[in-house]
């Protein structure tokens, strides 16, 4: 604790004003990492292992992303391209 | 989650993956360190977005690496700095503006860190003052808002406002709250 003297109601009042809440949707955004994350590890791994997943990733990424049960966000196509640099050659 | 717990349990917990201790963390100090991009580097709301964002996935992606569990607040700041000091930097090769002082935001991050204590505080009051409290100040609700939304009547707001502040106080300064039946409003 910084300070455990001196909090009248006006000092108490400006600090809680100073932490408002963020926009729920980057907490839900950021709570979801972890759930992301382990997405994207599945779609590496298959990809690495089954060669005609592969080729279709190439062929159409959103499309064969869909297909495997994956929502094809803009961020998860980001990040397979990122952690799949073949996908782009 | 029942029992509140400290923030090196949380990290203790998130490292083994459970997913509820993260979601908790993220709860957490999300306030923090939203504050620490919007009020402290001024950010814009897109590029806070994007800071915010970007502290969190690293600070998921190297959790492992924090050597001491109990120091996540400090670590979450200094991610948080260091993203928005790019993020100005950036924007400043394609648009150039004043960056905040150092004093300045070390004398901003100084006062999020003791509103961050009283913010935690508040998991001492009832969830009706907590409730009360945050809304008024820290989403800027009005007496009708929150008289309506607590189904309580708009003029005994600034009464309970008061009495709420009143044991937040003695909370902070570690007094023992009177008893109170009436589940502290």
């Amino acid at each position: 604790m910084s300070a455990t003297s001196g909090y009248d109601e006006e000092r108490l009042g400006e600090l809680l004003s100073a932490l408002p809440p963020a926009p729920a949707g980057w907490v839900r955004a950021a709570q979801e990492l972890p759930a992301a994350r382990l997405g994207l590890d599945e779609i590496v791994e298959r990809a690495r292992v089954d060669s005609e997943f592969r080729v279709r990733l190439v062929a159409d990424l959103e499309t064969a992303l869909a297909g495997a049960g994956y929502e094809p966000t803009d961020e998860l196509i980001e990040a397979v391209r990122a952690c799949l640099p073949e996908l782009d050659q | 989650m029942t029992m509140e717990l400290s923030d090196a349990q949380l990290v203790g917990r998130c490292r083994n993956g459970d997913a509820a201790a993260w979601n908790e963390l993220v709860e957490r100090f999300s306030r923090y360190v939203y504050a620490i991009a919007v009020r402290a580097y001024r950010l814009a709301e897109h590029d806070a977005e994007d800071v915010f964002q970007d502290v969190f996935a690293r600070a998921y992606e190297r959790l492992g690496s924090l050597r001491d569990d109990a120091a996540i607040r400090p670590w979450l700041a200094q991610l948080t700095r260091n993203a928005c000091v790019d993020r100005l930097r950036s924007a400043a090769r394609e648009q150039p503006e004043e960056e905040p002082s150092a004093e300045e935001t070390d004398a901003m991050l100084e006062r999020l860190d003791e509103a961050l204590d009283v913010h935690d505080a508040l998991d001492g009051l009832s969830t009706d003052c907590r409730e009360i409290l945050d809304r008024f100040f820290a989403r800027d609700e009005s007496y009708r808002t929150i008289g309506e939304a607590l189904d309580l009547p708009a003029g005994t707001i600034a009464s309970r406002i008061s009495r709420c502040l009143g044991k937040l106080r003695e909370n902070l300064e570690g007094r023992k709250p009177d008893p109170d039946p009436s589940g502290g409003l």
